[in-house]
């Protein structure tokens, strides 16, 4: 179990490095959409593992129970990086639309244009 | 408890939704709800601040649940005085988008607005780890907003590296969170301390990597040197007001580093002593020299204030760094500084931009050059730390709070070197943009018929008085902080003391929910 967690934390940060360092918006969106996922699951990690326990306290006996707040955690940050992947999709799609490429880096022609828009 | 520590977050929060779904085809009630807004919050920031200047150190409680389990806002000396920062810089950013007719090139500029200062007096104000990381994503997707405001393919495309880039912060923030939470079992700030320091010495591995975590978060929004590359562009793609906002941004990040590392990682904690302020330094160090070079090397006026930003940031950290209550009263000190330096500097360029362009080369001169000539040189004195405005004080302040440190040399130097390539830099952009382009004009051979003319007379500003009313604003600001520089050092000493004594901290948090 924690074997497998680890590692799908590490391969999805891995892929997600990767991804990040391409040169067109697509898979950058990609790379970060997987860092977020590898986010999550480290974050469920940090309340330690526990199979089949329920995440509340028994007041009455002893039982195992799951930590309840890297869950709490880790709902607000699904929802945190749902609405910034959707804004950076918006944003990147103009950008794409209103310079006719997808490339994340700003060119010499970048410049140049910025220098003579905003005379 | 006390009410009014929430408003600060309350009042932007209620304002921006009210503007968007009631005055959205309004644009003139949008100005003035927003300007009464802002004004609203100065208004409760000060009251703030008051409270806070009695040295007591208040707490509210979210839902009225207990600190270490429910979120809680602390108000001490150092959130008030940033809080009242905010406000104080808001208010004259707001007049000048209103004045120079920014707010009316796209959208919803005012209700993104007023969830930015929600956002920044959020995170000024809370006592819980995780629900800062919460405000930063407040500020960063409001400031999403306003950075791309105005649309433009160039803008676009910057903004959509400025957003990549704080979305990978905020996913190391996660991380680091994640970390200290798997170790302490904890996120609010004082509840952290107090494990910390119980944490047994040879335990702490996972501790220190947490801490350095953060403190790379912290460093991207303060945008140290080898996490600056995303400022230069945003900032200078940024609608210029916007830009003169976002300098509290990177004060965000600042005053995180001093919330933490005085708080949670405090120079008396064995597990992590030497680690932050080790590393720090020479970030900063190389980080005003840095932002010193691109100073010199700028082709553009909004790039120029953008690496003055970076360089008041390595001028602001090199205190920040050495962790001691005098060092870190200049610091507190440099922060409000260069906060109005900057904004001052980012609205003149704006002036500039939109009359003549950006490009620092020598062009046709532009209206009204006197005014902003001489408001580009005020900024100039204090970015560069001239007398007679608070540059000067700021700057004679971390050097002399630096003499105690075995590499001041080194500090000095930086210090003192940055200064005079900044000048030369600002005097070299300075003579381009406003004393070549006159040479131009009054040169015949140089004016081929009525073609610069055209150039030479723009179309007349929309209401442009009440732009330089807020721009000659930010300048009184620093003429005040130069001014009543006794009573703000007086306020500083405290604050830093306040924060290198956080028993008392810790105590207002967690003993005020027994009762």
């Amino acid at each position: 179990m924690e074997a497998l967690l680890a590692s799908a934390v590490g391969v999805l940060t891995a892929a997600g490095i990767f991804l990040i360092l391409r040169r067109r918006t697509f898979p950058v969106i990609l790379g970060l959409s997987l860092l977020t996922y590898a986010v999550n699951v480290f974050l469920f990690a940090t309340g330690r593992l526990a199979l089949n326990a329920p995440p509340v306290l028994n007041k009455y006996e002893e039982v195992a129970y799951t930590d309840p707040l890297p869950q709490a955690l880790v709902l607000t940050a699904i929802v945190i990086s749902f609405g910034m992947t959707a804004v950076i999709v918006m944003i990147a799609l103009s950008a794409y639309l209103s310079t006719k490429n997808d490339h994340i880096d700003m060119t010499a022609q970048d410049n140049v244009d910025e220098a003579g828009e905003d005379a | 408890m006390n009410h009014w520590i929430v408003a600060p977050i309350v009042l932007p929060a209620i304002l921006a939704p009210f503007i968007i779904m009631v005055l959205r085809y309004h644009l003139d009630l949008q100005r003035i709800f927003s300007v009464a807004g802002t004004v609203g919050l100065l208004g409760i920031a000060l009251t703030l601040t008051a409270q806070a200047s009695t040295g007591e150190i208040q707490t509210y409680e979210l839902g009225n649940w207990r600190a270490p389990f429910g979120i809680v806002l602390v108000l001490d000396r150092m959130s008030a005085m940033m809080v009242l920062l905010t406000a104080v810089l808001a208010l004259p950013v707001v007049l000048y988008a209103i004045g120079s007719g920014w707010d009316e090139r796209g959208r919803h500029f005012h209700p993104l607005f007023q969830f930015q200062l929600m956002g920044v007096a959020g995170a000024f104000l809370t006592g819980d780890a995780f629900n800062l990381f919460v405000f930063f994503e407040v500020l960063l997707i409001a400031s999403y907003g306003l950075m791309t405001h105005g649309g433009g393919a160039v803008r676009l495309k910057a903004g959509v590296q400025y957003v990549a880039y704080n979305l990978l912060g905020s996913t190391l923030f996660l991380f680091a969170l994640g970390t200290l939470y798997g170790v302490t079992g904890t996120l609010n700030m004082a509840d952290l301390a107090v494990r910390v320091a119980e944490m047994p010495a040879e335990d702490t591995a996972l501790l220190r990597v947490g801490a350095v975590l953060l403190l790379l978060v912290f460093c991207v929004k303060a945008a140290v040197l080898p996490l600056h590359f995303w400022l230069p562009a945003s900032y200078a793609n940024a609608p210029l007001p916007v830009a003169a906002l976002f300098a509290i941004m990177t004060k965000v990040g600042s005053y995180s580093i001093l919330r933490i590392y005085t708080l949670v990682f405090g120079p008396d904690v064995a597990a992590t002593s030497g680690l932050v302020g080790d590393w720090l330094l020479p970030a900063a160090l190389l980080t005003l020299a840095v932002g010193t070079i691109g100073i010199l090397g700028a082709q553009h006026i909004a790039r120029l204030v953008a690496f003055g930003v970076i360089g008041s940031m390595g001028t602001l950290l090199i205190a920040v760094s050495l962790f001691n209550a005098e060092a870190t009263a200049a610091a507190l000190y440099y922060t409000v500084h260069s906060t109005f330096a900057a904004a001052l500097l980012f609205l003149t360029a704006d002036l500039v931009i939109s009359r003549q362009g950006g490009a620092i080369t020598d062009k046709t001169p532009m209206a009204q050059t006197g005014l902003i000539s001489c408001l580009f040189f005020a900024g100039a004195i204090a970015l560069a730390g001239m007398p007679p405005l608070s540059g000067f004080i700021g700057k004679l302040l971390v050097l002399d709070a630096s003499r105690s440190n075995p590499d001041y040399p080194l500090i000095w130097a930086v210090i003192l070197i940055s200064s005079l390539v900044t000048i030369v830099g600002l005097a070299r952009a300075g003579s381009l943009i406003f004393w070549k382009s006159h040479e131009t004009r009054h040169n015949p051979e140089l004016e081929p018929g009525n073609k610069d003319e055209e150039v030479a007379k723009p179309a007349p500003e929309p209401d442009a008085g009440l732009a330089f009313s807020a721009v000659f604003g930010v300048l009184a600001g620093l003429a005040m902080l130069t001014l009543f520089a006794g009573p703000a050092l007086e306020y500083t000493r405290s604050t830093a003391k306040q924060l290198f004594s956080p028993a008392g901290y810790i105590e207002a948090v967690l003993k005020g929910d027994q009762e």
